[in-house]
């Protein structure tokens, strides 16, 4: 071995096939494979394998998630420290908000003032719920099995960050979710499903400082086909979409704030 | 956010199970295993770490120890056992059959390593860590792991004239 940079080694032509190899390095492999083919053989084949093993792991379908696995996290969950007891106030002032069709947690105008009209991204969130659920094949841009991806993704082209609440207690898996128009800032779309092939979006929109339509109010408006209950936070505004019976729908948006403002 | 968090990474633990066992009835009783066996030591779970790998942590514990107890009751090991060529019927994509039974004929140790960093995508040094082993000993048996791959998959499977430890000397 009379080489002066340090000798390639089969750790740099795994590193290489792995995309693990630090870019200073990579000169050097990338010649020592023009000027050694049987180990640009080698390594080729090496990359091939790494690409039919994720080609064979993308085409699992397991299905929905066994009864006995949901049964065995939740029967724990009962056990361990609720995080219900810290957002039972406000699970308790949604209630009450959402039965009176009224503004919540109780700081807008008194009771039977008219209403106002739901803020635009509010329509926004109907259309896009309306558009996008009856797909079947096509339902969601990044699927609900990559979303940590999905939620950092979304997160950066919304500018804050964002949670994609779990709704596995209520029989709804994420899907996934998509990136969809919006100003100043784009707007997030995340899709549940349930054993039933019913489906819910909630829908994200931010504001610029100051810029979130008046009030904290938590409402529910119905359009054809759909429900919406909705609520700005902190300048967010939040859509929860579905055409569900009301008390399921609320029970969802409950769990959707519960687990957004668990302090509150 | 507690416990039911793990709930979002179950899917993704189905499908990589899968890869691992080479069975869908065994894979869904190894991440079953990997729930009870999380929600038991779920106190020991530091918020802020990844929890994925966490969870990957525990199902290969379980999976090594399972393949170890039950190496002669395991699927894959009678699949070692058979020589004769491939006599599945009507094998929808050939490639994909022989990739799935030369993943199936890897030793355990060798197989985790390959899908964690091949399919799962973790580091070397990730790998390491959930696998609870020298960061060296990944990167030997990942080397084993898709040597021997190559050696049972495709026309050049056979052994090549000079070993390729004598390539990097030269």
């Amino acid at each position: 071995m009379t080489e002066s940079t340090p000798p390639i080694d089969d750790g740099d032509l795994h590193a290489f096939v792995d995309g693990q190899l630090g870019p200073a390095r990579l000169p050097a492999v990338l010649a020592h494979l023009r000027t050694h083919p049987e180990q640009a053989v080698r390594a080729a084949e090496w990359h091939a394998q790494r690409c039919a093993l994720r080609q064979w792991h993308r085409t699992q379908e397991p299905g929905p998630t066994p009864q006995a696995m949901t049964a065995a996290v939740l029967r724990r969950r009962r056990r361990g420290p609720a995080p219900w007891a810290r957002a039972a106030a406000a699970v308790a002032l949604l209630a009450v908000g959402v039965a009176l069709g009224h503004f919540w947690p109780g700081v807008a105008g008194p009771a039977g003032q008219p209403l106002a009209p739901a803020p635009a991204f509010v329509g926004d969130a109907a259309l896009a719920y309306a558009v996008y659920t009856p797909e079947t094949r096509h339902p969601v841009e990044v699927s609900g099995s990559e979303q940590d991806h999905l939620v950092q993704w979304l997160s950066r082209r919304l500018g804050r960050p964002l949670h994609a609440p779990s709704l596995q207690d209520h029989g709804f898996r994420l899907l996934g979710g998509r990136l969809l128009p919006g100003a100043p800032a784009p707007r997030a779309q995340f899709m549940y499903e349930d054993g039933r092939g019913r489906r819910a979006t909630l829908y994200v929109a931010v504001f610029a400082d100051g810029a979130a339509p008046g009030g904290t109010a938590f409402r529910s408006v119905r359009k054809a086909g759909s429900e919406s209950f909705y609520w700005i936070e902190d300048g967010y505004g939040y859509a929860l979409s579905a055409d569900l019976p009301t008390a399921e729908l609320q029970a969802l948006a409950r769990e959707v704030y519960g687990q957004l403002y668990p302090a509150r | 956010m507690g416990v039911e968090q793990i709930l979002s990474h179950v899917p993704a633990l189905r499908r990589y199970a899968r890869l691992l066992t080479g069975n869908a009835a065994q894979a869904d009783d190894l991440v079953q295993d990997t729930l009870e066996r999380a929600c038991a030591k779920w106190s020991l779970w530091r918020p802020g770490t990844a929890l994925r790998a966490w969870l990957m942590t525990l199902m290969h514990n379980l999976y090594l120890n399972q393949a170890r107890d039950w190496r002669l009751d395991d699927g894959h090991a009678s699949l070692e056992q058979t020589d004769e060529p491939s006599h599945e019927p009507l094998a929808r994509a050939p490639e994909m059959i022989d990739l799935q039974r030369a993943v199936a004929r890897l030793p355990p140790a060798l197989r985790t390593v390959l899908l964690l960093v091949s399919v799962e995508q973790y580091t070397y040094a990730e790998a390491a860590g959930i696998l609870g082993v020298p960061i060296g000993t990944v990167m030997s048996r990942l080397h084993r792991a898709r040597e021997s791959m190559r050696a049972m998959m495709g026309p050049q499977g056979v052994e090549s004239p000079r070993p390729a430890l004598e390539l990097v000397k030269k």
